[in-house]
């Protein structure tokens, strides 16, 4: 997949910040506005796909590899399985709030594991729904039919 | 009479996933069938003249019974915040499977691809 | 509520289009268009964490359908379809619809809610609970993160397996371009 003209480009580079910085935002406030970690994980994902729509798809494979994205995705499930552990540890049940009395109400330090789990989540659905489609992108048909091994 | 249009899309949508031969429209119905469902969902759970269940500081010190009476049901919309994004994940394994059979046979036809076996 | 009749019937009409057209991409711009008015109708029933979500996942769905068909030179359908068939399920699914028109009765009317009319209802201990038990300003956001957590991990698993099989469905093809990826 080619790359986009020159104003394109300019353009992406400086949108794709304001565009991940927003999904941080929805990600971090996601106890006290409405967001949360599914929608700021998938505005997070849609940051790389603009930049892989106009830069095309050789520059991202070098600016995020697949190994790198792969092992985000797995770090963010695990750390939302360690969070689920660690409640068992500390309160007798299986995803106890265990630091729910810590901070003062409607502040961003709040609600325990909430935010903590906000983070794993968004990590999880923004890696793996940019790697869907990268890999739906680089699947290219090599001749007419024939299969190669 | 609203969750009677909602049950027409429902249909409208089966109708397109049984009766079509074109791979894609088949998910195109699958997908208008999962609209559907999900805003059936959200009809079940509102009140007239209700608000967002979402607090601010001044509900906690003045107005905490008139939240509790005019809030809308959180809960279908947590069911439903779940659901949206499972769609999105099975229609990428869908769209999938559809760019393998076009790879492998030349053809969205479903019916072309029962006859050429072997 | 003369706002719902008119979001519902745009939604209605742009899914009998994108149903009954025979260009593939025109029926992917009517997906999108019943996307945002489904997600306008999410903002007007009080629902605004579904009308962000629904309004993002809507434009990578669009993504995702459009790199199925606009490189492949098969956009129009051909051939003619069996017309038996077709009026045998067109009868019974209207016979369905019209079964399921008598089930509305009972469920209580547009605008009351169930958990309004029952006093033991769950909704009502997370509304009146859920500052004090997790300090979460955002009832629905204490409600999948921490009384029904269960299902969010469930989620996570889906999205996981599906994920991993799209990747393994797609890979044989491609082995020589991703290079060195799997040594």
């Amino acid at each position: 997949m080619k790359g986009m003209t020159v104003i394109v480009k300019t353009i992406a580079s400086w949108v794709k910040i304001l565009i991940i910085l927003f999904g941080i935002y929805i990600i971090l406030f996601g106890h006290l506005t409405p967001g949360g970690g599914f929608a700021g994980g998938v505005i997070l994902a849609s940051s790389y796909v603009l930049v892989m729509l106009a830069y095309g798809r050789e520059f991202v494979q070098k600016d995020l590899p697949l190994s790198l994205d792969s092992k985000l995705d797995c770090l963010g499930a695990f750390a939302f399985a360690m969070i689920a552990i660690l409640g068992f540890v500390f309160g007798g049940t299986f995803f106890y709030n265990f630091l729910s009395k810590y901070g003062q109400q409607f502040k961003l330090i709040s609600a325990g594991t909430i935010p903590l789990s906000n983070i794993a989540i968004g990590l999880k659905v923004g890696a793996s729904l940019f790697l869907v489609i990268f890999i739906l992108s680089t699947f290219r048909r090599d001749t007419s039919g024939s299969e190669k091994e | 009479m609203p969750y009677a249009l909602c049950f027409l899309l429902f249909m409208i949508g089966l109708y397109c996933a049984v009766v079509k031969k074109n791979m894609v429209k088949i998910v195109i119905g699958i997908t208008v069938m999962e609209y559907a469902v999900n805003l059936f969902l959200i009809m079940l759970g509102y009140r007239f003249g209700g608000v967002a269940p979402i607090m601010e500081k001044d509900t906690l010190e003045s107005g905490m019974q008139q939240f509790l009476n005019t809030s809308v049901d959180p809960l279908p919309q947590a069911l439903v915040l779940t659901a949206i994004v499972i769609s999105l994940g099975s229609l990428a394994l869908m769209i999938s499977i559809c760019i393998r059979t076009y790879e492998k046979y030349g053809t969205f036809d479903i019916t072309e691809i029962r006859r050429l076996k072997g | 509520m003369v706002v719902f009749y008119i979001l519902l019937v745009f939604i209605i009409i742009g899914a009998i289009i994108a149903v009954e057209t025979k260009n593939l991409l025109s029926a992917i711009i009517c997906i999108g268009a019943i996307g945002f008015g489904a997600s306008l109708m999410f903002l007007f029933l009080r629902a605004p964490d579904i009308a962000i979500t629904q309004i993002v996942v809507e434009v990578l769905g669009l993504i995702i359908l459009i790199r199925a068909t606009i490189s492949r030179d098969l956009t129009f359908i051909s051939g003619d379809k069996e017309f038996f068939g077709t009026v045998v399920s067109v009868v019974i699914i209207f016979m369905i619809f019209l079964f399921g028109i008598r089930v509305f009765d009972t469920v209580p009317e547009f605008g009351e809610p169930v958990f309004a009319q029952t006093s033991g209802a769950a909704s009502q201990t997370y509304l009146s609970e859920g500052l004090e038990e997790t300090g979460a300003a955002n009832i629905v956001s204490s409600v999948i993160l921490d009384f029904r957590a269960y299902d969010t991990l469930g989620e996570a698993t889906v999205l996981f397996t599906s994920i991993i099989g799209a990747t393994v469905i797609l890979r044989k093809k491609s082995r020589k371009s991703l290079g060195d990826l799997d040594e």
